[in-house]
């Protein structure tokens, strides 16, 4: 059980800012696979029989973008539900 | 949002702790080998009935297969298959209420472990070992700590791209529901005070995102995972 010390205080705060910060990250997937949509669409455009081709090299291209935005929402899960800041400050405290 | 819940423990070498996910693959290789079963019990030449489905399944994995990595390599190709069946079906459990096995990072990091073996030793018998180890040092020499941490970042990517995506569903999800429930209790409990316990907005909405959350986005990092691991094994072996 913590006792509401002042520096238990400042690493929940401080985590809480840094989970939100963490969520930045989501323009670059935002900015990349929109790019990647719009090219698919002028790809789909130019050939409309090889649309399910260019689809699901879209969709491919997409997800593997979509990757580094994952990696700060797992920042941002980690700090929220599986605080591993305070067991080192009880640690560090002697608690 | 917890961890998988410790459901008992096995009293050997120190309590091995067998946990939601582990039951929940259980299920779902019963659930596969039932499938499996059912579609193979009277096999003709013209395929009826459930046949049908099955034989579908096992020509798209193979022409999949054929079409990513050449027609020399269709001996992964059930490997592939059932990597695509038991993410699919792992993580459409979310559908019935029940934590689905990848949403726990053990599930997709042995499978992205699996993976590197996989890409590692295909590339050891098809160059050779002197042949493997120097892949590392092109284009240029220089380049060998670039081409290792390359190497071992593809298992992690490939496992936390998987766990996030579902994971992050879930948790969209549960928020979803919490918030509905809170809506409904605010909306309603003022003037029928039984509707305090009856999240009666609960219905509807979450089922829609749910089309997205958990249907989409299980087929397509199921899709995703095989294409990476058959581009990789690929890449590896030429």
């Amino acid at each position: 059980m913590e006792q509401f010390s002042m520096e238990f205080a400042i690493v929940i705060a401080a985590s809480a800012i840094g989970a939100g910060l963490a969520m930045i990250a989501g323009i670059g997937p935002g900015i990349g696979q929109g790019f990647a949509a719009g090219k698919g669409a002028e790809a789909v455009g130019r050939q409309p029989e090889a649309q399910s081709d260019i689809v699901r090299t879209m969709l491919l291209g997409a997800a593997v973008a979509e990757s580094t935005g994952i990696y700060g929402l797992v920042i941002a899960l980690i700090l929220l539900f599986a605080n591993p800041l305070v067991g080192i400050l009880q640690g560090a405290l002697g608690l | 949002m917890n961890g998988p819940k410790i459901l008992f423990e096995i009293p050997l070498m120190g309590g091995i702790a067998v946990t939601e996910t582990v039951i929940n693959s259980w299920l779902v290789m019963v659930i596969l080998t039932l499938l499996a079963y059912l579609g193979t019990r009277r096999m003709e030449r013209v395929p009826r009935g459930a046949q049908v489905v099955v034989e579908g399944y096992v020509g798209g994995v193979y022409s999949l297969v054929e079409q990513t990595m050449g027609k020399d390599k269709l001996g992964f190709a059930p490997y592939i298959g059932t990597l695509f069946a038991f993410s699919l079906f792992s993580s459409l459990l979310s559908l019935f209420g029940l934590r689905p096995p990848t949403a726990d990072l053990n599930t997709t990091v042995g499978w992205a472990l699996i993976t590197f073996a996989l890409v590692q030793v295909s590339g050891v018998r098809r160059k050779g070992l002197k042949g493997y180890l120097k892949g590392f040092l092109e284009p240029l020499p220089m380049l060998l700590p670039l081409n290792i941490i390359s190497e071992l970042a593809n298992p992690v990517s490939l496992s936390f791209r998987h766990f996030g995506n579902i994971a992050g569903g879930m948790v969209i999800t549960m928020l979803l529901y919490g918030f509905l429930g809170w809506l409904s209790s605010f909306v309603f409990g003022s003037f029928l005070p039984i509707f305090n316990d009856i999240p009666i907005l609960q219905v509807g909405l979450p089922a829609v995102l749910s089309i997205y959350f958990d249907l989409f986005t299980s087929i397509l990092q199921a899709f995703i995972f095989c294409m990476l691991t058959m581009v990789f094994v690929a890449m590896a072996m030429d």
